[in-house]
């Protein structure tokens, strides 16, 4: 113990106990954090499914994401991805891509969703990744409808905005409409962050704020207006514009009218 | 029909008697006004305002202009059990449990939106048609006073509710207040007394919105109405219409009737629309709370020239010491404003110094008879429409799968290079149509009829112009532009007024220099006796084949040429 005790001037010091600093940290949060990162274990894929899907993938994939989806440089590596970001981006169209771009169009699904999840176990058997969710973690009637409006407000409508219509992004990219997303493309896209979206993982957004989301989502979708046509609920543009053309192009009609009249 | 008259006729007496109005009451229900729809825009405006008033009523007495935090327990169940202020909440309430308040609210919110296209539209006409001349000008200034404040009326409303979007909006205008260089920081705070958002700035802003604004506005359209009378309307050019005279119909009863009906014509529309088309989904934005926003987040359609000129402007920031200069929201939003509304103001005096022209006009211009001043007014609208582009950059972007980036890019040159095109573009069409006026007055207009004389000659038969059209044309003032002073008198002493004469004449060369002259009284005259001797001569022809019928079948001749048509008839 002295002579530890002498050494403790010695210019290691700081960077010896800034390292172990750093190590105890790191193994702590490892052992919290495992907790999030093990829910792919849960998921159960059998092993005929993941050779379906090596085969789908080295036929559909393969070109770009590389044999072992350990991606090229044109594609990201799909290694830790997760079967939850197979089924998000193949269930909407936007895999396999047409042509490199911006972002990756929405456009037909050209795979059943039994081959989509065929894909996602085989990307899921190579490393561990956010998974897709059940039936039961997309179950919203217990949800929480106007504490979904507070986080969509919070988290989303400033990419999406706030009818969940979507809005742009910088150079090209857009954040998407939501009218179309199913509960589960919206969770799947939470959890893994698609393009310029930032991933919600359940420490972030518990599955009960996400179900509130969904549940809000849903009803945005239902579309209900009360107050009469939406104009598409795009704000103020599209408001200006009808008032332009539609109603000064009426009144102008009748005050030609009742200028025509008099002669 | 006798009972009636004998009822009218005693209330008139009994006012008569006690406030000695009839003389008054004569003349002004005898008063004639000119007739043409682009008369009424200005009307539109008043009507939207008077709506604005009853509508506006209504609402007041149900908003509560509180930033006190309660928790939402009304119908609309989306929101049930978040917390807000009870301004938006009373709005919710407004909205969803007050017998019509949806209603009315939308009328309200689709007045305003009217109240501001009406009143840019008449000023674009009273512009174009350069009524805003002698002796009208300090009625333009009071129109372009009422504009302004309109748009802050309209402002002022569409951030009381409290919701995502209007608090959106005043955070903008907190960071355009901000923005002002040295005194900015302690404008807001006494503004909002004290840090963004606070709790007094909505209660402050009620008082702005439903009487200072309002009262000031109502003020101004009185004495601008009151003006319009004292000084008559102005006349387009026609037959038998002068400096000193106004044709048209008395307003009792033409104009009663006709401006009785369209005020319920304007309140019908604006009601009809308020009754099938949302504006403004307050419940759908949520409320207020500054750590939130939404994409898409836009001003009413008379800002957005603003939000869309602070949008393409460059990130541009100074930082001295501890203060921080931004120009990216001072150039636009400041500097830009102020220059837009005090050129607008100023418009008329502008125009006066340059053109020298001091004689009164009762007499519209026809837009092409000023040509300068038309292309200055669609270079204006051109600047103004590529910065509402600006404004609505992210829905044009989605909208169209653009890029917002080169969309920006895009307009910030565009800001710079479309309106001097436009300018150019304008200005040639309208000294082509002098021209063309020109040639009528000379030529008579064109009939579209060919008449081929016996020895072979074509020639198309102009008609000679009708009286209508030629009043119209004659109608035109010519100005010539004011000649270019020597530097030196007569004795080679330096004209002290020298360089502003010369800038003067510069100016008025430029409004005026292109002019395409009126023939003069004796051309026309030569050219109608001309016209006259071509007519008789055309008649001649015409006259020597009366009788003959027209054949319905096309009758192909020599089938030799065209024989190997493969539509040619067989003879």
């Amino acid at each position: 113990m002295n002579s530890m005790a002498a050494r403790r001037r010695h210019p290691a010091t700081l960077v010896v106990m800034l390292l172990l600093g750093l190590l105890v940290t790191g193994v702590i949060y490892a052992a919290v954090d495992s907790g999030t990162s093990a829910q792919a274990a849960d998921q159960k894929w059998s092993e005929t499914q993941v050779e379906a899907g090596k085969k789908l993938f080295a036929e559909g994939c393969s070109s770009c994401h590389g044999l072992g989806g350990g991606g090229s440089s044109i594609a990201p590596t799909l290694i830790g991805s997760g079967a939850a970001a197979v089924d998000f981006q193949v269930s909407t169209g936007r895999m396999p891509l047409a042509a490199p771009g911006s972002q990756a169009p929405v456009k037909g699904v050209i795979y059943s969703q039994a081959e989509i999840d065929a894909m996602a176990a085989w990307v899921a058997s190579l490393a561990p990744g956010p998974a897709v969710p059940s039936d039961a973690m997309l179950d919203t009637s217990k949800a929480d409808l106007a504490m979904g409006g507070e986080l969509f407000r919070t988290n989303c409508a400033q990419c999406h905005s706030f009818a969940g219509k979507g809005g742009a992004l910088s150079d090209g990219t857009a954040a998407p409409t939501l009218m179309n997303a199913t509960p589960r493309q919206i969770y799947t896209a939470m959890v893994t962050g698609p393009a310029s979206m930032p991933v919600f993982s359940n420490a972030t957004l518990t599955i009960e704020d996400k179900q509130s989301i969904i549940k809000w989502i849903g009803s945005l979708q239902a579309n209900d207006n009360p107050g009469g046509l939406s104009l598409s609920r795009l704000g103020p543009v599209t408001e200006g514009l009808f008032v332009w053309i539609v109603g000064l192009g009426a009144l102008i009609i009748v005050a030609i009218w009742i200028g025509v009249k008099a002669k | 029909m006798s009972a009636v008259v004998k009822a009218g006729g005693a209330v008139a007496e009994y006012t008569d008697e006690r406030l000695g109005i009839a003389p008054f009451m004569k003349r002004s229900l005898n008063k004639v006004f000119p007739d043409h729809w682009s008369f009424m825009l200005g009307e539109i405006a008043l009507y939207s305002f008077i709506i604005l008033l009853l509508s506006g009523t209504y609402l007041t007495l149900w908003f509560k202009p509180s930033m006190t935090e309660i928790v939402y327990n009304g119908s609309y169940v989306p929101l049930d059990g978040v917390k807000m202020s009870e301004a938006y909440a009373s709005t919710l309430n407004i909205s969803f449990d007050v017998r019509g308040g949806l209603l009315m609210r939308q009328i309200h919110h689709w007045a305003a939106l009217f109240f501001l296209v009406a009143m840019t539209v008449h000023m674009l006409r009273v512009f174009f048609t350069g009524a805003f001349r002698k002796p009208r000008e300090l009625n333009w200034v009071m129109g372009a006073g009422l504009l302004t404040l309109g748009i802050l009326e309209g402002f002022a409303g569409y951030s009381l509710p409290d919701d995502l979007l209007s608090g959106t909006g005043l955070r903008i205008a907190e960071g355009i207040v901000l923005a002002i260089p040295i005194i900015g920081t302690w404008a807001s705070f006494l503004l909002f007394n004290g840090e963004f958002p606070g709790l007094d700035f909505i209660p402050r802003l009620y008082t702005v919105h439903v009487l200072l604004i309002p009262g000031i506005i109502l003020a101004l359209v009185t004495v601008h109405l009151m003006l319009v009378w004292h000084q008559k309307h102005t006349q387009y050019p026609g037959p038998g219409r002068t400096e000193k005279n106004v044709v048209g119909f008395p307003l009792l009863p033409v104009y009663m009737a006709k401006a009785g009906g369209f005020f319920f014509i304007v309140f019908g529309v604006t009601a009809l629309m308020s009754a099938i088309i949302t504006i403004n989904p307050i419940w759908a934005f949520g409320p207020y709370t500054p750590d939130q926003v939404s994409a898409g987040s836009q001003p009413d359609w008379y800002m957005g020239w603003l939000d869309g000129a602070v949008r393409i402007t460059p990130n541009w920031e100074w930082n001295i010491g501890a203060y921080s200069i931004s120009w990216n929201i001072f150039l636009p939003a400041v500097v830009l404003a102020g220059a837009v509304f005090t050129v607008m103001g100023a418009y008329p005096f502008i125009e006066r110094w340059a053109t020298g022209d001091n004689r009164e006009h009762h007499i519209l211009d026809r837009p092409r008879n000023a040509p300068t001043r038309t292309a200055l007014g669609a270079m204006a609208i051109a600047f103004y429409g590529m910065l509402w582009i600006s404004g609505g950059n992210d829905i044009i972007a989605t909208t169209f799968d653009l890029s917002i980036n080169t969309i920006t890019y895009v307009l910030r040159i565009a800001i710079f290079v479309v309106p001097p095109i436009i300018f150019i573009i304008t200005k040639r069409i309208c000294l082509s149509l002098q021209r063309r006026d020109h040639d009528k007055l000379l030529h008579g207009i064109e009939s579209g009829n060919i008449l081929r004389t016996p020895e072979g000659e074509f020639i198309e038969i102009h008609l000679p112009l009708g009286d209508k059209e030629k009043a119209k044309i004659l109608g035109k003032v010519d100005h010539t532009p004011i000649a270019l002073e020597s530097d030196v008198d007569e004795n080679g002493v330096a004209n002290p007024k020298g360089r502003t004469a010369r800038l003067r004449a510069k100016f008025s060369h430029w409004f005026y220099g292109d002019n395409v002259y009126l023939p003069t009284a004796a051309e026309i005259e030569a050219a109608e006796a001309h016209a006259a001797h071509e007519y008789h001569e055309q008649h001649s022809v015409i006259d020597d084949f009366r009788g003959l019928e027209v054949t319905s079948e096309p009758v192909l001749h020599s089938p030799a040429i065209g024989g190997h048509e493969p539509n040619a008839h067989e003879h």
